[in-house]
Parts: C-alpha cells; sequence; structure tokens
C-alpha cells in the first residue's frame, strides 16, 4: 500500500500512514482552512487498508490543537478505526483537554 | 498627525496587544495567532492559559474568514473586519467584529443566547450532540462549533452586540474573556 506522509505545518498536522513499518500517526496541530479536503485523503487511505489490515494496529494520535471543524474529521477517522479489527488508539493528550474522551 | 497619537493612547488605556484590521483569510489567521503567541510567550503565560487563548482565537479568527460578509456601502466595497486581544492584570480579552447580513441576526442572537444559557456541563452536552448529529461539515466547512468551543474554553458568557451598517447590513462584535490563573 502507498505510504502517506505528510510533514506538519503550523496549521496542519503531520501524517504518518505507513502499513510496511507499522506506523500510524496524526500528531501537531490541525486547523486547516478546509478540513474536509485536508482529512479525505486519511479517510480513503484507510477504507482501503480496512481491506486487508496488519493483524493489529496502533495508531497514535498526538494532536498538540486541533479546532473545531478538525473535531469533526478527528471523529470520522476514529469512526473508520473501529471498523478496522484488533486497533488499538493510543491517545496522547495534553492537561485540561476534555474534548473526545470518549475517542 | 494626532490620530496616531489617540490610537496609540486609546491601546494603552484598553490594554489591547494586537489590533488586526483588514481582509481575513486563512494565512492572516496564521500570522495573528503566531504574534500573539510570540507575545504570551514573551510574557512566559502558564501553558494551560496559552491553549485557551490560542483555541478562542482560532475559533474566532476562522469564523471571520468563514462567514465575514462582503458589504458595499455606496461606492465603498467593505470586506473588512476587526480583531483585537487585550491582555488585562486577570484576563485576555479577545473581541471581532465583522459585517454580516441582516438575515443571519436573529438566528446569530438565538445561538449565543442559548449557548450563555447553558452551564458547563449544559456545553459539553450540546458539543457532543453537535459533532455526533453526522450532519457533517456546513457548506461553509465550519463544524458549528465555534461558539460552544469559545464558551467551554473561556468559561464565561460571550458577549455580543449588532450595529446596523444600513443597505440590509450590520457590524457583528463579540467579546470573549479568557481569565488568567
Amino acid at each position: 500500500m502507498e505510504i502517506i506522509n505528510l510533514e506538519g505545518t503550523e496549521d496542519t498536522p503531520k501524517i504518518i500512514l505507513d502499513k510496511t513499518n507499522k506506523i500510524f500517526e496524526i500528531s501537531g496541530r490541525s486547523l486547516p482552512e478546509d478540513s474536509a479536503e485536508f482529512y479525505q485523503p486519511v479517510l480513503d487511505w484507510l477504507s482501503e487498508y480496512a481491506n486487508d489490515p496488519l493483524p493489529e494496529t496502533i495508531f497514535d494520535f498526538k494532536l498538540e490543537y486541533f479546532n473545531t471543524a478538525s473535531s469533526k474529521l478527528i471523529l470520522d477517522v476514529l469512526t473508520s478505526l473501529e471498523d478496522i479489527d484488533n486497533v488499538k488508539v493510543h491517545w496522547y493528550f495534553y492537561e485540561e483537554d476534555e474534548d473526545m474522551e470518549e475517542a | 498627525m494626532k490620530y496616531i497619537y489617540d490610537m496609540h493612547q486609546m491601546m494603552l488605556k484598553n490594554n489591547i496587544i494586537l489590533v488586526y484590521e483588514g481582509e481575513f483569510t486563512q494565512e492572516i489567521t496564521k500570522s495573528v495567532l503566531a504574534m500573539a503567541e510570540r507575545n504570551m510567550d514573551s510574557i512566559g503565560e502558564e501553558s494551560g492559559i496559552k491553549r485557551k487563548v490560542f483555541n478562542v482565537m482560532v475559533e474566532c479568527l476562522q469564523n471571520i474568514v468563514k462567514h465575514g460578509e462582503e458589504y458595499i456601502s455606496g461606492e465603498k466595497q467593505i470586506n473588512t473586519a476587526i480583531f483585537m486581544i487585550g491582555k488585562h492584570q486577570d484576563s485576555y480579552i479577545i473581541t471581532s467584529g465583522n459585517p454580516i447580513r441582516d438575515e443571519l441576526i436573529d438566528r446569530l442572537k438565538d445561538r449565543l443566547d442559548q449557548i450563555n444559557s447553558l452551564d458547563k456541563e449544559g456545553l459539553k452536552a450540546l458539543y457532543k450532540d453537535i459533532i455526533k448529529s453526522g450532519s457533517g461539515l456546513t457548506n461553509k466547512g465550519g463544524a458549528g462549533l465555534g461558539f460552544v468551543d469559545m464558551a467551554r474554553k473561556s468559561g464565561q458568557k460571550l458577549e455580543y452586540g449588532f450595529e446596523s451598517l444600513g443597505d440590509g447590513h450590520s457590524f457583528f462584535s463579540l467579546k470573549t474573556t479568557v481569565p488568567r490563573g
């Protein structure tokens, strides 16, 4: 499967989706101008991955900050992870950050 | 030349540390955020407060980018808005003002009054309701959560006002207070 590897910027997170090396990570800041457009490739990648996932998938979220428009899309990412067998989500969060605790 | 001095005095009097007037875009949003962040870093602001202020600023700025209305007054086209940050002893004050169409006033008022009527738990429940509603993003690419988030992060009521600009438009002002410590 192709690898998604995006460098983080001041308004978009770093994203690595690499099946070969078993790295699944979204980290940094997420406040893109168009969050739906930004996350679509991630959702597409995951729906393809769901067809033939690894025996175990460990997905790291290390988000320092995300805006409300991103929160909706991040929830979509989490929802699509639910459809994959044996996924572990590691959610790293900062103090007083209660949103998305239902991850 | 007096207006320069007056402006400076006015800013000092109101503890305003940053004003931006003009067109609002994502690029401008990033620059304003970077300046405000640097300012907070330079005085060693506590990280929890910094995050809250940052949060409120992002939602406020992106609201203007998405919803700020172009407004034509006679010959003059006004598509600008204002954004300010005030730093007081006990709080940060994040304010913005932008033209909107008059038809939107009632909806905005209802929304803000609803949010202001809720306590912490009520806001949390509303946030969850909206995010789980599954209706996707609005046509402007927002989640419909900006004001709720601003109220939650600040822990204070959102103050607002409307000034008529004539020609079917009004100037919408919004003020959010983030307590320090």
